[in-house]
């Protein structure tokens, strides 16, 4: 075969892409290509493949979509972390002569996939899942709005994943961090394959984000049940709503900025470039117009969680509901305008940042104000410590201080001296792993039982939870002291030996986390062979307040055999105060929407047309885009989507559920 | 609708509804959402090209490039579709399938005419070197026209397949359904052009 | 399930959407909106090439003027838009989005001039000469 020949094949794409001159990346081949083998092979032997694809993986449940949302969401968090494993060990030990085991261009990788992936891949579907999951439910539907857009959204948030992890074995990964500022993204600094791979797989999963986004909210606004009106929806619905105007509102804006910088790599425009008229802080400016929205977008579902568990752990309503409301609102709009404060230290002058600073500051107000509704909730209530509200409480007391330090961040002559050292890494894992991580853990013990039918093994649970908080505490106070020290992030070696018990003292703070996140893998796994013992059989395994908890754990498919009826906020605590009894008879058939392949086939397609275009197999971007396009037209020409579940059924379901309820009494 | 809802006939309160229960439609909604979201993505390219857009790095500028007899034309072409397809919703809401086809595919008509002009005009301009490279300016420029070409040119895929069903399925709720959300589109395509000759167009060719 | 019910929820579906199905236009909006629509581009069209106004800038805030009452024009006439459809909620996420939309492309002019006139960047009379 000539040269020209295969390149026209193959693109770039050549035998050099496969590290097979790296220890590390083999290594992990090895045990990725094992561990994948077996599981592929354990599936083939239990013959569960049609299950999993008709019960699973074209599922347009939105409570199944929420799971392999969440699944997603652990598997990348094993990913992200080992990352974040490898640079505390590398950080620990690269002093002076010592060059550490990552060279740099290896830790600068590292340090970009795990920012990408614990946004993008951990944080994002972890919001995205527990509101699916969620959301319908609290607010009496079957489904959210548009059934096949979930799927398909899921399917392209899986399609974004499975792009970054291609680039672990198949050719490289960025060398940028997490936002990938030009120059050093553009083509003259950048070269190979890395920044295109950033590029695809944030523009494949911003597809689904998008669309998840609109789905949301459609649901709220329009699939209430009867007598919700909207301030009687439970507050994490309300800060779900919040969260999807946010994801509508500015993901738009990281497509036309990641748009643009793949002209620039592609086409050789000059919207970032240093000459021809270009102006790579423009980037800057926009992607963060995105970015701070972006952060609200990850936190409000957490907020929304802790008002969940607060009040639930608490036996009492939430103090507060109006203003956590107004709060809510209040930062979804305010979230516009500090951007700013991620580049103070750019040049833009006294004035703006001055404004900038202000409305930073006015920011952390509304927040405030709802740590304040959580803390009047828990006074006078008789508080049960059980795992989430564990979680909860350590959020309050970790979360905080990383709002605290945002505040001393937001002052620009403060963050002059502050601005990317590890000052402001210890600030944003504070508040992320402290605000989201933690919220996403209540909430997912939380709802577990709703899902499953079983409570989390408690005892590794709150083994989690206290490695978690104290790794925590081992893993950033020292990045804090280091910050205000001078030191600067994303760096693999320094000189100065004297810096180093504070990198070994959070390199230890890694490994307690690591014993968290087993910790809490472990309290699923214990928790699956003690289900019996730890079963929810009447649905409410925790006294809950609000919709979700009406339904049998988990729900059947359609959610609610008669649509609810609203009368109070706290709409289940309302039904159980007034003697609301369980209808047993009268069950009508069931509307409901049809599974479909669509969804995933189209995700597939966007892989390859993504992979074509990092490689430069024009070829195949071109047919796989065709096919894209023809798929999804296709799939338009698909007018049978629904079914009925015929009343029988209904009948059988609800009669078992009757019987379980009275054999309980 | 609450309180009919929240009462039975005996003045008990209700906890579920005992009937058969739809909820209203979400798609119009959601579509219009979706178009607010691709306002944003027209916000970014405008921003750009507001702020790069004097940037010619010693090449040509709008003045020296913009043909406007070509764009009044293109404008015209367009403005025109916009019509067509509003005679294409009426019609369908009289529920005329083949007066309906014919309006959609004189829409689609006009469409790509705005479509070749546009590619003719794009392909002078590289032509003469004042192609998408030459500067910042010249791209904000293509991008920015050049991604409302792209949405136009969906549009036009969007179109055909919705006549080959209207002919097929009739004019049904489903059916004017699709039809609504196009139009949307297709009237925001509009609306998007207005800001591209006057803030691209006009604006450009007086410096 | 059967046939018979399936049809009889899209029978149930036609008589029940035919006025919720977004707002409608009649043949005499449309042709306003289009009359409107001409005599608002063929104005600045003029404008500009005719050279008709004594100042650049005068000209420029009058097309900038007449774009926005276009757009209204085909808000209003084309796109049939209002503050009841859909509950309100189509015109509050069209006034989110111009939020939005306004801050970034304000925000935008406001920190890039801010950033090149303290950073020394070359300005736009200069980029005109830089290759």
């Amino acid at each position: 075969m000539s040269p020209d020949l295969v390149k026209t094949i193959f693109g770039r794409l050549t035998w050099d892409a496969i590290p097979f001159h790296e220890p590390i990346l083999l290594g992990t081949f090895a045990m990725v290509a094992l561990g994948g083998i077996t599981v592929l092979a354990a599936l083939t032997y239990f013959k569960v493949w049609g299950y999993l694809w008709r019960e699973w993986l074209t599922s347009v449940d939105h409570k199944k979509i929420g799971v392999m949302y969440i699944i997603l969401a652990i598997i990348m968090l094993l990913r992200g972390f080992a990352d974040a494993l490898m640079m505390r060990a590398q950080q620990a030990i690269a002093f002076g002569d010592a060059a550490g085991y990552l060279p740099p261009h290896h830790y600068d990788q590292v340090f970009t996939a795990h920012g990408v992936i614990m946004i993008f891949f951990v944080a994002m579907p972890l919001i995205t899942g527990l509101m699916n999951l969620v959301v319908p439910l609290q607010i009496g539907a079957r489904d959210v709005a548009f059934p096949f857009l979930n799927n398909f959204s899921f399917w392209m948030t899986v399609g974004g994943a499975v792009t970054v992890m291609l680039s672990l074995f198949v050719g490289e990964f960025a060398r940028t961090g997490w936002l990938a500022y030009p120059p050093l993204s553009n083509l003259a600094y950048s070269p190979d394959v890395g920044v295109d791979y950033y590029i695809w797989s944030l523009q494949i999963a911003g597809v689904g984000t998008t669309l998840s986004g609109i789905n949301l909210i459609v649901t709220i606004v329009k699939m209430r049940a009867p007598g919700m009106s909207l301030m009687k929806m439970p507050v994490f619905t309300w800060t779900s709503l919040c969260s999807n105007v946010l994801i509508v509102a500015s993901f738009p804006i990281l497509t036309a900025v990641l748009a643009l910088l793949t002209a620039d790599r592609y086409l050789h425009t000059n919207f970032f470039t240093n000459d021809f008229g270009g102006n790579p802080m423009m980037y800057v400016n926009l992607i963060w117009i995105w970015g701070h929205p972006e952060v609200y977008i990850l936190v409000l579902p957490a907020f929304g969680v802790f008002s969940e568990v607060v009040s639930t752990f608490c036996g009492k309503r939430l103090f507060g509901y109006s203003s956590m409301v107004y709060a809510t609102v209040v930062i979804t709009i305010l979230s516009y305008i500090v951007w700013l404060h991620h580049f103070f230290t750019m040049g833009s002058g006294a004035s703006v940042n001055s404004f900038f600073g202000i409305t930073t500051m006015i920011i952390s107000i509304p927040t405030g104000a709802k740590i304040f509704n959580w803390l009047f909730t828990m006074y006078r209530g008789r508080i049960r410590f059980e795992v989430p509200m564990l979680w909860t409480v350590g959020f309050m007391v970790t979360f905080v201080i990383g709002g605290m330090t945002g505040v001393l961040l937001a002052v620009p002559p403060a963050d002059f001296v502050l601005h990317n050292s590890l000052f402001l890494i210890a600030h944003f894992h504070n508040v992320i792993i402290g605000g989201v991580v933690f919220g996403m853990f209540a909430g997912i013990v939380y709802w577990f039982p709703k899902a499953f039918g079983f409570k989390l093994d408690p005892f590794w649970g709150k083994v989690s939870f206290w490695f978690w908080q104290i790794g925590f505490f081992f893993a950033f106070m020292p990045l804090y002291v280091l910050g205000l020290m001078g030191v600067t992030r994303r760096m693999s070696h320094f000189e100065d030996h004297s810096l180093q018990i504070w990198f070994v003292i959070s390199a230890f703070g890694a490994v307690l986390i690591l014993i968290g996140i087993i910790a809490f893998v472990l309290q699923m796994v214990v928790g699956y062979l003690k289900r019996e013992q730890l079963a929810d059989p009447t649905g409410d395994p925790w006294g809950g307040r609000t919709l979700e908890w009406s339904t049998s754990s988990p729900p059947p498919a359609y959610n609610f055999a008669f649509t609810p009826v609203i009368h109070e906020v706290d709409a289940w605590h309302d039904m159980k105060q007034r003697g609301y009894v369980r209808p047993t008879t009268g069950f009508i058939p069931i509307h409901m929407p049809k599974n479909t392949g669509a969804g995933i086939i189209l995700a597939g397609i966007s892989i390859v047309v993504g992979f074509a275009m990092i490689w430069h197999i024009w070829w195949l971007a071109v047919a796989s885009f065709v096919a894209l396009v023809g798929g999804a037209i296709a799939h338009t020409f698909n007018f049978k989507r629904d079914y009925y579940i015929p009343a029988e059924e209904v009948v059988q379901v609800e009669d078992a559920r009757t019987e379980a309820l009275r054999s309980l009494a | 609708m609450a309180h009919a809802q929240t009462l039975t006939e005996a003045g008990e309160t209700r906890f579920h509804l005992t009937e058969d229960h739809h909820p209203e439609n979400g798609t119009l909604l959601g579509f219009w959402i979706y178009l607010m979201s691709d306002c944003l993505i027209f916000a970014v390219l405008f921003a750009c090209y507001a702020v790069l857009g004097r940037n010619y790095a010693a090449g040509p500028s709008g003045a020296d490039l913009f043909d406007l007899p070509i764009v009044a034309v293109n404008t015209a072409l367009l403005l025109f579709s916009s019509i067509t397809y509003g005679f294409a919703m009426l019609s369908a809401q009289a529920k005329k399938v083949p007066a309906t086809l014919i309006w959609l595919a004189i829409t689609g008509l006009f469409g790509l005419g705005f479509l070749s002009l546009e590619l003719y005009e794009f392909h002078h301009l590289i032509h003469e070197g004042a192609g998408p490279q030459r500067s910042a300016f010249l791209s904000s420029f293509f991008v920015l026209v050049g991604t409302h070409g792209l949405h136009v040119t969906f549009g036009i895929i969007w179109l055909v397949t919705l006549m080959v069903q209207v002919a097929k399925r009739g004019l049904g709720v489903e059916m004017k359904r699709r039809l609504m959300c196009l139009s949307m589109f297709w009237h925001f395509l509009d609306v998007i052009w207005i800001g591209v000759f006057s803030f691209v167009y006009l604006l450009g060719a007086l410096k | 399930m059967s046939a018979a019910s399936h049809d009889a929820h899209h029978a149930h579906d036609d008589h029940g959407h035919d006025h919720d199905g977004g707002a409608h236009g009649s043949l005499k909006d449309y042709v306003i909106g289009f009359v409107l629509a001409v005599i608002l581009t063929a104005i600045p069209f003029w404008l500009v090439m005719g050279h008709v106004l004594p100042s650049n800038q005068m000209t420029a805030i009058a097309v900038m003027g007449l774009a926005i009452i276009q757009v209204l024009v085909h808000m209003i006439y084309f796109l049939h838009m209002n503050s009841r459809s859909e509950g309100g909620w189509t015109m509050l996420a069209l006034v989110f989005t111009l939020v939005v939309v306004v801050i970034t492309l304000s925000g935008s002019l406001w920190v890039m001039h801010n950033l090149d006139t303290h950073m020394m960047a070359p300005m736009p009379h200069d980029m005109r000469e830089v290759p």
